[in-house]
């Protein structure tokens, strides 16, 4: 069975199904999303439990010719990097059509169409095994997420989408030239054109192509990770995205650009990524700590939460870039923890919004007596934020500055008082919250979280301590690909060097011109 | 004296043409008031015909009338392209001028004439013909761009259109006078051998560069490209797509042919020359859409843009860039068309982009349609317009102009802002359009949307099918 291609396109055939039903009936139509958001889940769930540990290489590989001509096919296929942030994918689009089911009131159809075709786009961008291919579904997240932060989202929503769109188009549009550049040094090289990753990862590039290859795909996801200082269109999309908008862009849009690093950039171009990886690492780790100071002073809820994004994908950028097992596990372990704490922050936030409308942490204050269940659950996101030993947050950042520290010391040490400093900004807008004296009288009346509120942050809860508790049947299904990614990235490193007769590790003087 | 050779094989796409064209002049001296539409219905019947018989001579190769017409596939591609384009701008023009009080009758023949001087551009191999049928072609669009007489707008865009088509056409005759001194030519393939032969360099090339000039300004391309937004702006609305989609076709038709048939000796003087051309092109096409609040001065430096992408195939025509151009041709062919049927029905409204605001909530197709087209224009995959950029871009990058390419990826990005104001418009605002969709406009709507979807996400047959019909030159 094609179980790939029925999780790609099961969120897309719900879509037009959805169109087709009348937009009068609401609640039949969140009903029907929801229904159809568990159709990839359940698959998903199944290519889990099929998946064989042990292996490193592609499982559940499809592959048909698409524009043969050209070497493009459609080939899909699952390995330890993609696979939870598949299951990622589709657990957290259920929950965002949960969430939305009283926050979106108006065109609720085409936000249920639009969020289901996004799925379609993220699903296919972590399966995709052919750069054609893959670009396609990248570009096909973009025009859903516009929509969804333009139409339904707050007060500069315009303004954010539009910047959403440019920023991201701008990156991924050098990329596609890079792609083609790409398939052409593999024609001039074997003779025919290709698009397929596995054979690209054999093809050897002088030096200097891998420079201006690498600067292109790095630029294109680190846009979308954000890495410092391309970080400035995620505060505005969040804040203004509706609640379930920014669960998907938090969750799952942000480790698009780190899985893209993980995935392409890296692997492709490993001399060039082993010459960058420390400048990557600093940029990882002055997000970590710029993000987390910024965080510190915001007096809204949502900017909190987003810059606290920042620094947290910091810490995945500098975990990539450390080139060892043990910092990649944790990067691929912490863009989990991430999608699950932040992606509950956004839910936690957008709960206190839709009874408030306003996210100022001024306005509340002494939560705890008055809504003591929201209060416990944000308290245990809070503590999975902050990487509490036991929950999934820790796991994650640990690995990472275990591996960091071999690599990349002073960063390291650097990175570690982020960690300080985000349990700072995260307890005290806890406390501000949820402990002191009820300063605002409306916010005795309070409802506290209701059962499809329950519902939806509950499955987060459990996974952050079972991710916090018992990491290993996660690690044991990365490990294999991640030695595969380094071993890939070390051997092609060594059969360019003797080519090239200087030092990978020295900086001549830049004689890198457009070749 | 020997009479000339005549295939009439060879003819039978231009004397379809012909006889539509002429069926629906005389026709038109029959028919009276609100009758009009019947004559829309007859061009359509005539250019299915165009279409059915183009498709029986796809294996037919001839050359007539003493090696001035030609019958090849790069022929039969462009006849089946007109026929097409043509049968929409009819079905367009019954839906616009449905609403509008004043009815022209001239109006579908001279469409139709115009539209024969299309396919003898893209027949013909000789530089002395391809000026006629670009004259043929000219006179009839100057003539349907200024014919709603009592709007100031008309006069003055039919007014500069003349003006500086008349000076553009000048340019192309002195480029063939340059050659024709050169090499004692006008025939394009003995014309190549000529300059194999090797010739006064001086003439020739001030012959191309003055060629290139007078294609320019067909083309719209940067710096000949004044006359376009007043010209879009001033016609009726399904002339402005008909402009924008076929007479740049049968610009690139005539130059493709120019090019890599008599000129192909020297290109290594004129690619170069081409790729500033396009690069220029695009920029300043995609830079002057920005601040526009008129819809069709939008969709006019949109295609000024795409002129400029376009013309990224031409400069890199040996390396896939001629199959690429055909297929983007095609693929703007139906995102344009496409785009300005929504404007049709938007009625006078839909000219400006206020008009557009809240479109995409109250009629959701009309807006998901507009959709498609606007994202397909920026280049958005799965859609037409990503994959025919993907394939000139991909010439590009073979050709060796990397930097090109990249330019043309920071142009996509560029034309995304004005593309994403139409869309800003229709979701993001409020509004209280009005729309009327009838039976033609339906259809075109359906065609453009469908095309625009199915070439996108299953490129690999129809770009073998440009592939063909592109070797038919070499």
């Amino acid at each position: 069975m094609p179980w790939l291609t029925a999780i790609v396109f099961s969120p897309l055939a719900g879509a037009l199904v959805l169109g087709t039903l009348p937009r009068s009936n609401e609640d039949a139509i969140r009903r029907s999303a929801f229904v159809f958001s568990l159709v990839p889940l359940v698959l998903c769930l199944a290519v889990a439990w099929l998946f064989e540990p042990g292996r490193p290489d592609m499982q559940f590989s499809e592959r048909a010719a698409w524009i043969p001509s050209f070497g493009i096919s459609y080939h899909l296929g699952v390995d330890g990097l993609s696979l939870f942030l598949l299951l990622l994918t589709a657990f957290l689009t259920p929950l965002v059509v949960l969430a939305s089911w009283s926050e979106i009131r108006t065109r609720v159809k085409e936000f249920h169409v639009l969020v289901l075709l996004l799925e379609t786009g993220m699903l296919g961008t972590f399966l995709a095994l052919d750069l054609f291919l893959f670009y396609v579904f990248w570009e096909l997240m973009l025009v859903p997420m516009y929509l969804l932060i333009g139409v339904w989202g707050g007060p500069r929503r315009v303004y954010a989408a539009v910047k959403f769109v440019l920023y991201t188009m701008a990156g991924s549009l050098l990329m596609l030239v890079a792609i083609l550049y790409l398939a052409w040094a593999q024609a001039r090289a074997a003779g025919e054109p290709s698009f397929d990753l596995l054979r690209l990862y054999e093809l050897a590039l002088s030096p200097a192509e891998q420079r201006w290859l690498f600067a292109a795909f790095a630029l294109a996801f680190a846009i979308k990770v954000p890495v410092f200082p391309l970080h400035t269109w995620l505060p505005d999309a969040h804040v203004e995205a509706p609640t379930g908008g920014s669960v998907i862009l938090a969750g799952v849009l942000l480790k698009m650009g780190t899985y893209g690093l993980l995935r392409f950039a890296l692997p492709l171009f490993p001399l060039a990524s082993t010459e960058a990886a420390p400048y990557l690492a600093l940029l990882g780790t002055v997000g970590i700590v710029y993000g987390a100071l910024v965080a510190m002073v915001q007096p809204d809820l949502k900017k909190l939460v987003a810059y606290s994004s920042v620094s947290h994908l910091g810490f995945v950028v500098l975990g990539l870039c450390s080139f060892n097992a043990q910092a990649t596990a944790g990067a691929v372990y912490q863009m989990l923890g991430h999608g699950l704490s932040t992606g509950a922050l956004f839910l936690l936030v957008g709960v206190l919004y839709e009874r408030r409308h306003t996210r100022q942490i001024a306005d509340f204050g002494g939560l705890w007596k008055v809504v003591p269940v929201y209060a416990s659950f944000l308290l245990v996101i809070t503590l999975a934020s902050v990487g509490l030993p036991g929950l999934n947050g820790f796991v994650g950042e640990f690995l990472i500055l275990l591996g960091a520290f071999a690599e990349h010391r002073v960063l390291a040490v650097l990175a570690t008082s982020g960690v300080v400093l985000g349990a700072a900004y995260m307890l005290w807008m806890y406390q501000r919250v949820a402990f002191g004296p009820i300063s605002h009288p409306e916010n005795r009346e309070l409802r506290d979280l209701t059962k499809r509120e329950l519902a939806t942050l509950a499955p987060i809860l459990l996974l952050c301590f079972a991710l916090g508790v018992y990491p290993a049947p996660l690690l044991e299904r990365m490990g294999p690909s991640i030695e595969l990614h380094l071993t890939r990235m070390r051997d092609k490193v060594e059969r360019t060097l003797p080519h090239a007769p200087r030092p990978a590790t020295e900086h001549e003087p830049s004689s890198v011109g457009p070749s | 004296m020997n009479a000339p050779d005549l295939s009439w094989t060879a003819l039978l796409p231009l004397l379809v043409a012909l006889g539509t064209a002429l069926t629906v002049l005389l026709a038109d001296l029959w028919s009276e008031g609100p009758d009009r539409e019947s004559l829309g219905w007859l061009g359509v019947v005539g250019l299915s015909v165009l279409g059915a018989v183009s498709l029986l001579l796809w294996n037919r190769h001839e050359l007539t009338i003493a090696g001035t017409l030609a019958l090849d596939r790069f022929a039969v591609f462009f006849d089946l392209f007109f026929a097409f384009s043509g049968v929409f701008a009819l079905l367009l023009s019954m839906a616009f001028f449905e609403k509008q009080v004043q009815q022209v009758g001239e109006f579908y023949a001279l469409l139709l004439f115009s539209l024969f001087g299309m396919l003898a551009i893209a027949a013909t191999t000789d530089l002395i013909t391809i000026f006629l049928s670009l004259e043929i072609l000219s006179l009839a669009a100057y003539v349907l761009t200024g014919i709603r007489r009592d709007d100031p707008r008309a006069t003055e865009g039919a007014l500069k259109y003349f003006v500086v088509g008349a000076f553009a056409t000048g340019f192309l005759l002195l480029g063939v006078a340059c050659l024709y001194g050169a090499t004692g030519t006008t025939l394009l393939a003995p014309l190549a051998e000529a300059l194999r032969s090797g010739t006064s360099r001086a003439l020739v090339l001030s012959g191309v560069a003055f060629l290139l000039v007078g294609f320019g300004f067909k083309l719209a391309a940067v710096p000949f490209h004044l006359w376009a937004p007043d010209a879009y702006e001033g016609a009726p609305t399904p002339v402005t797509a008909w402009m924008a989609v076929a007479v740049k076709a049968a610009a690139l038709a005539g130059l493709l042919r120019v090019l890599s048939t008599a000129l192909d000796p020297l290109a290594a003087d004129w690619k170069p020359l081409v790729a500033g051309l396009a690069a220029v092109t695009m920029t300043v096409g995609n830079f002057l859409a920005l601040g526009q609040t008129n819809v069709k001065r939008l969709l006019a430096y949109s295609s000024i843009a795409h002129a400029g992408y376009l013309l990224v195939g031409v400069a890199a025509l040996e390396s896939g860039g001629g199959s690429a151009l055909l297929f983007h041709l095609v693929a703007y062919a139906l995102m344009n068309l496409g785009a300005f049927a929504v404007v049709v029905a938007l009625g006078e409204r839909g000219e400006v982009l206020a008009g557009f605001e809240g479109v995409g909530f109250r009629y959701p197709l009309l807006g998901a349609a507009m959709s498609l087209f606007l994202l397909s224009l920026a280049g958005i995959p799965p859609l037409a317009g990503f994959a025919g950029k993907f394939y000139l871009f991909a010439a590009a990058v073979r050709a060796d102009y990397v930097g090109l390419a990249v330019l043309g990826a920071l142009n996509s990005v560029l034309s995304m802002y004005y593309y994403a104001g139409v869309l800003v418009r229709m979701y993001m605002r409020e509004g209280e359009p009005e729309a009327e969709i009838g039976g033609p406009l339906a259809v075109t709507l359906w065609v453009m949307g469908l095309g625009t979807l199915l070439l996108g996400v299953f490129p690999a047959a129809f770009h073998r099918f440009a592939e063909l019909c592109f070797s038919a030159l070499g």
